[in-house]
C-alpha cells in the first residue's frame, strides 16, 4: 500500500498548462532576486554598482567576470575552521531541539498527566519572547557557571530559542497520528519510551525533518547569539562572523556580500535537498494514517 | 499495515542485579559526558594532533556529545524509571519526556521574561508611576506608527505567504519535476533576513532617472517606459515594499509544511469527491482545504509571530525611517541605542500582548484536534 | 549594529576646542595649562617625571621596567577586521608589547556596539574599548561600569599634551573616563582636480564663491554641482546632521553650540533655523544637488560620489565628506589596498575646507573622535592605557596613513601621507574645534529623532522646515 499512496497523492497528477504557467512563473519570480545576487558575486564591484545585474546576462563577452570576490571571501585565514564550527554549533544545536521536543510533544499529546494543557500553552506562548530580551539575563548567568564560549553554552542557547517552535509543530504532528496504533501498541506490552522510539520517530519523520530543516538553517545563519554567547575569537568563530568580518556592512559593497551570501548558502540549500529524500520516507511511514 | 507497528515487549531486567547495573551504567554515562566536555572546553585538547585532525577530532567529539549524548541521558533515565513500582514510574514518566524540555525552557525563556515584565513595571524614569513606560510608549508618536505598521504587517504577510505557499503547493503537486520547482521557491528560506534585505535593497535599487538602473524592478519598469520608483523611501510604497520581503522568504515555509500535508490527505478522499463530479477548484476548496485546515493554522500561526517580530528587515533597510518603524526595532533601539531598558521592556510586554489573540486562535485548533483527549 | 566604525564616528556629541585658550561653553572645563583640571582622586599620582623615569605615567614606567612582565591585557574597537585600520592599530601597540612583555589582545568585532554593551552588561567586559561617542561614555559611566581615571591617571599631563576640550570630552560629571587617541575632519569637500582645471574652476574660499560657482556650473550645463547622499543602513541621516553642524559653527557663536548640544537653547533655536537655511540653499535649490531629493535619500553613502567618476566627465562636482571616502571613488572599489586604486585622492581628486560664512567666527572645524574607556583595573590595563596617551602610540599609525592624533605632541611634519599632512595642520590652524555634536546630544535624538528629521526633511525636498525641527525638540528626553 506504501508505494501506491506515494505516487498517487492528494491530488493526481495531471496539471495542464495552466498549472504548469502557473509553477513556472512563480519560480521565476521567486528565483529572479538570488539570480541577481548570483550574478552580482562574479562581478567586479565598479561594474556592479555602476549598471543593472542582467545587462552582464545580455552581454556576457562585454562583461569582465570575475572569480576575485570568491577568492577574496574563501582566501581568509580561518575559513575551514569557521565552516568547521559552523558545523560543531549547527549539527548539535539542531539534534538536541528535536530531540527534546519529539519527547515533549509525545508527552502533550499522548500521556496524561497534571497540568498538561497548561505546560503546553506557556511552552507556546513563550513562542514570542523575543530574543534580544533574553540575552542579558542569560549572559549573567553563563558568566557564572563558565558557558560562555563554550559549545555546550551555545548548543543549550539554540536549543532555548527553538524549543518552542519544534514543540509546537511537533506536537502539531504527533497529535494527530492515529490513536488505535498506541492502543494496540500497549496491548502488546509496549511502554511509552518503546512507543515513542518504535512508532512516534519513525511516524514523525515529516514533521522532524520539516524541522530539522528549519532549525538547521536558524542556527546556521544565525550571527547574535553566536557573536553574544560563542564570541569572535577564532578557535570557536563561526561562518556567519567570518562572513561579516569579512564583508562588513553592504558598505563594503554588493560584490564581496553577495559572494559571501553564496558560500554560506550552499550548505543549507544541499541540505534540503538532501532531507527531502527522507520527507518521502517519513510519508511511507504515514501512511499508516490512511 | 506497517512494519512499524510490531512491538517488542518492553525488555525484562533481572529485577535486583538489573538496578545495580543500570545505576552503574547511568553514572558511566554521565561521567563521561562532563568529562567529554571538559576536554572540549579545553583549547589545547587537540594541538598535539596537528590543526586539521586537531580540529576533526573536536569536531567529532563535539558531534558524538552533543548527539549521543542526549539521547544516552534519555535512555539511561529511562532505565532507571523502569525498576520504579509500576504506580511510581506511571507517575514519573511523563516528566522524563517534558522535564528536560521545560527545564531548558525555563532558563531560556520563561526567566528572561519574568524579569523583562517586572522591569517593564520597576525600570522607571524618575518620579513616574509604575505604568509610565506604558504611558510614554502609546503617547510617543514614533511607537504609535510602529504599532500601526505592526498590524500592516500582521495583515498582510501572513495571509499571503499562506495563500501562495498552498497554491504553488497545490499546484506543484501536479508538475512532472516538483521537488525542483519546490527547491526554488524554498532556496530564499536558507538566506538569513539580513541576507534577504540586502538582496531585495539591490531588487528596490532606485537610481536617476534616465540613466542606468541596477536595480531590477526599476529596470523593468524604465524599459518599458516608467518612471523608475525609490521604492524604500516613499510612503507608504517603503513598507509595503518590506512586506513583499517578508513574503518571499516565509512562502517557502508555508510552501513545505503544506504541501506534506496535502499528501498526507488520503487519495480516497479527493478522489471520491471527483467521482462525485467536483470541479477542481471546488475539490480544492471544499475538500483539500479543509483536510488540512489544522495545518494551514498552524502555518498562518507561526508566521504571524515571525512577522510580529520583525525586525532586521527594517533595520537594514530603512532604520525605521519615513514612517516603517515597527516595534521590535523600536525595542532594540531602545535597548541598545537609547539605553533605556523600560521603554524596552515596554516594548516587549506589548509584543506579548499582540500574540495573545494568535494564540487562543491557535489553542483552539489544537483543542478541536484534542489535546484534551 | 552593523554600521560601519566611519559612519558610527559621526554619531556622536560634540565640543568646542579652540586651538589657543578656552572658547568652549559652560560644560567644557578650563584646558588651559596653568589652572589645574580638578581631579578627583585622593592621592593623585600626578607629579610628571615619576620614579622609573622616561614617561611622565606611573604604571607605564613600572611596566617598562619589566614590573608586569607575562600578564595580559585585552583590548577591542570596532576597526573593520581584517581592514586597514585594525591592521594599522595592531601594529601601534606593537612596541607596547615590545617594551613591557605584557601580551596585549586586540579584537577588532563586529557587530561592535551590541557586542560590547551585552559583554559589559553580562559581567564580562573587556579590560579597555575604543568608543566614539562621548554619550556612550557617559551611559557607562553613569551605569557604573567603568574605572574613574581621575582617581590615578596623569590628567595633567593629558590636558598639557592634548588638543584643548578633549580631556574635557574623556570627562562626565567631572571625572576622566576616557582618553581620546585618534580624531577625525568632517569639514572638507572633495572636487575632481582635472575637470575643475578643464572648466576653469576655482575650489571656493567663501560659502559666496562656493554658491558662485554651483550656480556657474549649471549655466554651464555641465550636470550637478552637489554630489550629497545620506543613506546608511541603520544610520541614515548622519551625514545631513554633520552638514547641519559644520554650518552652525559657521552662522553662530561657539556658545550657540554648546548650548545647542546640551540642550539650553531649544533644537529649533533660530539660529539653528538660520543655519538650516543655509543648509537647503545647498540640499534643495533646483539643479543644485544631482539627482534631487530622491537621490539624497536612497543613495548609499558610498555611492553618493559615483557621477562624480562618470566616463562621461563629472556630473556632479562637490562632495563634503570625511578622509576615509577615497576607498568608494569609482574602480577604487575593486581594490582594498590603497596603493592599487586607479583614483588617487590628491592626484585626480582634491578636497578644500568647507569655507567660511560669517568672517566673524573664523575658521571652525568640524571632527570626530575615538576614546579608549577602561573597564577593568589592573596595573598592566592602567600602563596599556597611560601608552595609548603617549604620542609614541600613534608613530606607527601615523606612518601608515589615515590618523590624525589629537596629541600636540606629535610633530607636524611626521604626517607624510595624503591627505592627513593637509588634515593635521587644519586642526592645528583651527579656531574652533567643534565635535559632532548628535554624538553629544542624548542617543534618543543624537541617533535618533535628528536623523529620522533630517530624512524627512529630505524626502518634503525641504519643505516644513519649522515643524520638523519642532517635532525633534518635542522628542528631547524630559530631565
Amino acid at each position: 500500500m506504501t508505494a501506491r499512496t506515494l505516487r498517487r497523492t492528494g491530488m493526481p497528477n495531471r496539471g495542464g498548462w495552466p498549472v504548469k504557467l502557473s509553477v513556472f512563473l512563480i519560480v521565476v519570480l521567486w528565483t529572479i532576486p538570488s539570480l541577481g545576487l548570483l550574478v552580482s558575486s562574479f562581478r567586479p564591484a565598479s561594474e556592479a554598482t555602476a549598471t543593472g545585474w542582467w545587462t552582464a546576462l545580455f552581454s556576457p563577452l562585454a562583461t569582465d567576470w570575475t572569480f576575485a570576490n570568491y577568492a577574496n571571501v574563501l582566501g581568509k585565514g580561518g575559513m575551514f575552521d569557521a565552516f568547521v564550527n559552523s558545523l560543531i554549533v549547527t549539527i548539535p544545536a539542531t539534534v538536541i531541539p528535536i530531540t527534546l521536543a519529539a519527547f515533549a510533544a509525545y508527552a502533550f499529546a499522548w500521556v496524561k498527566f497534571r497540568g498538561r494543557a497548561f505546560l503546553f500553552a506557556v511552552v507556546v506562548g513563550l513562542l514570542v519572547v523575543p530574543l534580544q530580551m533574553s540575552l542579558v539575563p542569560l549572559l549573567r548567568i553563563y558568566q557564572a557557571t563558565g558557558l560562555t564560549g563554550s559549545f555546550l553554552g551555545i548548543w543549550l542557547a539554540h536549543t532555548g530559542f527553538g524549543l518552542p517552535l519544534a514543540i509546537y509543530l511537533l506536537y502539531n504532528y504527533i497529535s494527530q497520528l492515529p490513536k488505535d496504533i498506541f492502543e494496540s501498541a500497549y496491548i502488546d506490552g509496549a511502554t511509552p519510551f518503546t512507543a515513542f522510539t518504535r512508532l512516534v520517530l519513525p511516524l514523525s519523520y515529516p514533521a522532524l525533518a520539516a524541522f530539522a530543516i528549519f532549525q538547521f538553517l536558524w542556527v546556521w545563519n544565525d550571527l547574535l547569539v553566536a557573536l553574544v554567547f560563542l564570541g569572535t575569537t577564532s578557535d570557536v568563530s563561526v561562518l556567519t562572523i567570518q562572513l561579516a568580518t569579512l564583508a562588513g556592512t553592504r558598505g563594503e559593497s554588493i560584490h564581496l556580500l553577495s559572494a559571501a551570501a553564496f558560500v554560506s548558502m550552499v550548505l543549507p540549500v544541499v541540505v534540503f535537498l538532501a532531507l527531502q529524500r527522507f520527507f518521502v520516507r517519513g510519508l511511507l511511514a504515514g501512511s499508516v494514517k490512511g | 499495515m506497517s512494519e512499524a507497528v510490531e512491538l517488542q515487549a518492553p525488555v525484562q531486567n533481572g529485577r535486583r542485579w538489573g538496578v545495580l547495573r543500570d545505576v552503574v551504567i547511568s553514572v558511566g554515562v554521565i561521567g563521561l559526558i562532563w568529562l567529554g566536555l571538559r576536554v572540549l572546553r579545553d583549547p589545547e585538547a587537540f594541538s598535539e594532533w596537528g590543526d586539521l585532525t586537531g580540529k576533526l577530532a573536536q569536531a567529532m567529539l563535539a558531534l558524538v556529545l552533543g548527539i549521543a549524548g542526549i539521547w544516552a541521558l534519555f535512555i539511561v533515565v529511562n532505565s532507571l524509571v523502569e525498576h520504579l513500582p509500576a504506580r511510581a514510574a506511571e507517575l514519573v514518566r511523563p516528566w522524563i519526556f517534558v522535564l528536560p524540555a521545560l527545564a531548558v525552557v525555563a532558563v531560556y525563556l520563561v526567566y528572561p521574561a519574568i524579569r523583562t515584565i517586572i522591569q517593564s513595571f520597576t525600570e522607571v524614569p524618575e518620579g513616574g508611576g509604575i505604568f509610565s513606560n506604558y504611558i510614554e510608549a502609546f503617547t510617543d508618536p514614533a511607537v504609535q506608527i510602529a504599532i500601526r505598521n505592526n498590524v500592516i504587517w500582521l495583515l498582510l504577510a501572513p495571509a499571503a505567504a499562506v495563500v501562495i505557499g498552498l497554491a504553488f503547493a497545490a499546484l506543484a503537486d501536479r508538475v512532472k519535476h516538483e521537488s525542483l520547482a519546490k527547491t526554488f521557491v524554498f532556496v530564499p528560506l536558507a538566506i538569513s533576513m539580513v541576507g534577504a534585505s540586502v538582496i531585495w535593497g539591490y531588487m528596490y535599487a532606485w537610481r536617476v532617472p534616465g540613466t542606468d538602473q541596477v536595480g531590477f524592478i526599476n529596470g523593468v519598469i524604465q524599459f518599458f517606459g516608467g518612471e523608475p520608483i525609490p521604492f524604500l523611501f516613499e510612503i507608504p510604497i517603503n513598507t509595503y515594499a518590506m512586506i513583499v520581503i517578508m513574503i518571499w522568504l516565509q512562502v517557502g515555509f508555508a510552501m513545505v509544511i503544506l504541501s506534506a500535508a496535502i499528501k498526507g490527505v488520503p487519495v480516497e478522499l479527493t478522489e471520491a469527491a471527483r467521482i462525485d463530479g467536483a470541479s477542481e477548484l471546488q475539490n480544492f476548496f471544499k475538500v483539500l482545504v479543509p483536510s488540512i485546515r489544522g495545518s494551514i493554522i498552524t502555518v498562518f500561526t507561526t508566521i504571524a509571530i515571525v512577522v510580529l517580530k520583525v525586525f532586521d528587515i527594517v533595520y537594514t533597510l530603512t532604520g525605521g525611517n519615513l514612517e516603517t518603524e515597527v516595534v521590535a526595532l523600536r525595542m532594540y533601539d531602545a535597548m541598545f541605542r537609547f539605553r533605556n531598558f523600560g521603554q524596552a521592556t515596554a516594548m516587549a510586554v506589548i509584543l506579548f500582548l499582540a500574540v495573545v489573540p494568535i494564540m487562543i486562535v491557535n489553542v483552539r485548533n489544537l483543542r478541536k484536534q484534542g489535546i484534551e483527549a | 549594529m552593523k554600521k560601519h566604525r566611519w559612519s558610527i564616528a559621526l554619531v556622536a556629541l560634540a565640543l568646542l576646542l579652540a586651538a589657543c585658550g578656552d572658547t568652549g561653553g559652560e560644560t567644557t572645563t578650563t584646558g588651559g595649562d596653568e589652572e589645574p583640571t580638578t581631579t578627583a582622586g585622593e592621592e593623585p599620582t600626578t607629579t610628571a617625571g615619576a620614579p622609573a623615569g622616561e614617561t611622565p605615567y606611573t604604571e607605564l614606567n613600572a611596566a617598562i621596567a619589566g614590573d608586569y612582565e607575562g600578564t595580559s591585557v585585552e583590548i577591542v574597537a570596532q576597526w573593520a577586521p581584517d581592514g586597514a585600520e585594525a591592521t594599522s592599530f595592531d601594529l601601534a601597540l606593537q612596541p607596547f608589547r615590545d617594551a613591557t612583555g605584557i601580551e596585549v589582545n586586540f579584537e577588532p568585532t563586529v557587530e561592535y556596539e551590541t557586542a560590547l554593551q551585552v559583554r559589559v552588561d553580562g559581567g564580562n567586559a573587556p579590560d579597555l574599548a575604543q568608543i566614539a561617542q562621548p554619550g556612550k561614555m557617559q551611559q557607562y559611566a553613569d551605569a557604573g561600569s567603568l574605572i574613574n581615571l581621575s582617581e590615578w591617571f596623569n590628567v595633567d599631563q593629558l590636558t598639557q599634551d592634548q588638543v584643548a576640550g578633549f580631556v574635557e570630552l574623556g570627562s562626565h560629571n567631572g571625572d576622566l573616563y576616557g582618553v581620546y587617541y585618534k580624531t577625525d575632519v568632517k569639514s572638507i569637500v572633495w572636487y575632481p582636480i582635472q575637470g575643475f582645471a578643464d572648466n576653469g574652476y576655482e575650489p571656493p574660499t567663501t560659502w559666496e564663491e562656493m554658491i558662485a560657482l554651483s550656480d556657474q556650473i549649471v549655466a554651464d550645463g555641465n550636470g550637478n554641482p552637489w554630489c550629497i547622499s545620506i543613506e546608511s543602513e541603520a544610520a541614515d541621516g548622519w551625514v545631513a546632521t554633520d552638514w547641519m553642524e559644520d554650518i552652525l559653527l559657521r552662522t553662530a557663536p561657539p556658545e550657540i553650540y554648546t548650548q545647542w548640544y546640551n540642550h539650553e537653547i531649544p533644537f529649533n533655536d533660530p539660529e539653528v533655523l538660520e543655519a538650516a537655511e543655509y543648509m537647503s540653499q545647498i540640499w534643495f535649490t533646483p539643479d543644485y544637488a544631482y539627482g534631487g531629493n530622491t537621490y539624497i535619500n536612497a543613495t548609499f553613502i558610498g555611492n553618493t560620489q559615483d557621477p562624480m567618476f562618470d566616463p562621461a566627465g563629472p556630473q556632479c562636482w562637490m562632495q563634503k565628506q570625511a578622509a576615509w571616502i577615497p576607498g568608494f571613488w569609482g574602480e577604487n572599489k575593486d581594490f582594498t589596498d590603497p596603493a592599487d586604486w586607479p583614483n588617487k585622492p590628491g592626484e585626480d581628486v582634491g578636497f578644500f575646507y568647507f569655507p567660511t560664512i560669517e568672517e566673524e567666527f573664523g575658521q571652525p572645524v568640524l571632527g570626530g573622535g575615538d576614546m579608549f574607556v577602561m573597564f577593568n583595573d589592573r596595573p598592566e590595563v592602567r600602563a596599556l592605557l597611560e601608552y595609548l596617551a603617549t604620542a609614541e602610540s600613534s608613530a606607527a599609525w601615523i606612518e601608515r596613513g589615515g590618523f590624525v592624533s589629537p596629541n600636540v605632541n606629535v610633530p607636524l611634519d611626521s604626517y607624510t601621507t595624503y591627505p592627513e599632512t593637509e588634515l593635521s595642520t587644519m586642526v592645528a590652524n583651527a579656531t574652533t574645534f567643534g565635535f559632532d555634536a548628535s554624538d553629544l546630544m542624548p542617543a534618543d535624538v543624537g541617533a535618533g529623532t535628528f536623523w529620522s528629521g533630517m530624512v524627512e526633511w529630505v524626502a518634503a525636498n525641504g519643505e516644513g522646515t519649522e515643524e520638523i525641527f519642532q517635532s525633534i525638540e518635542d522628542s528631547w528626553p524630559a530631565g
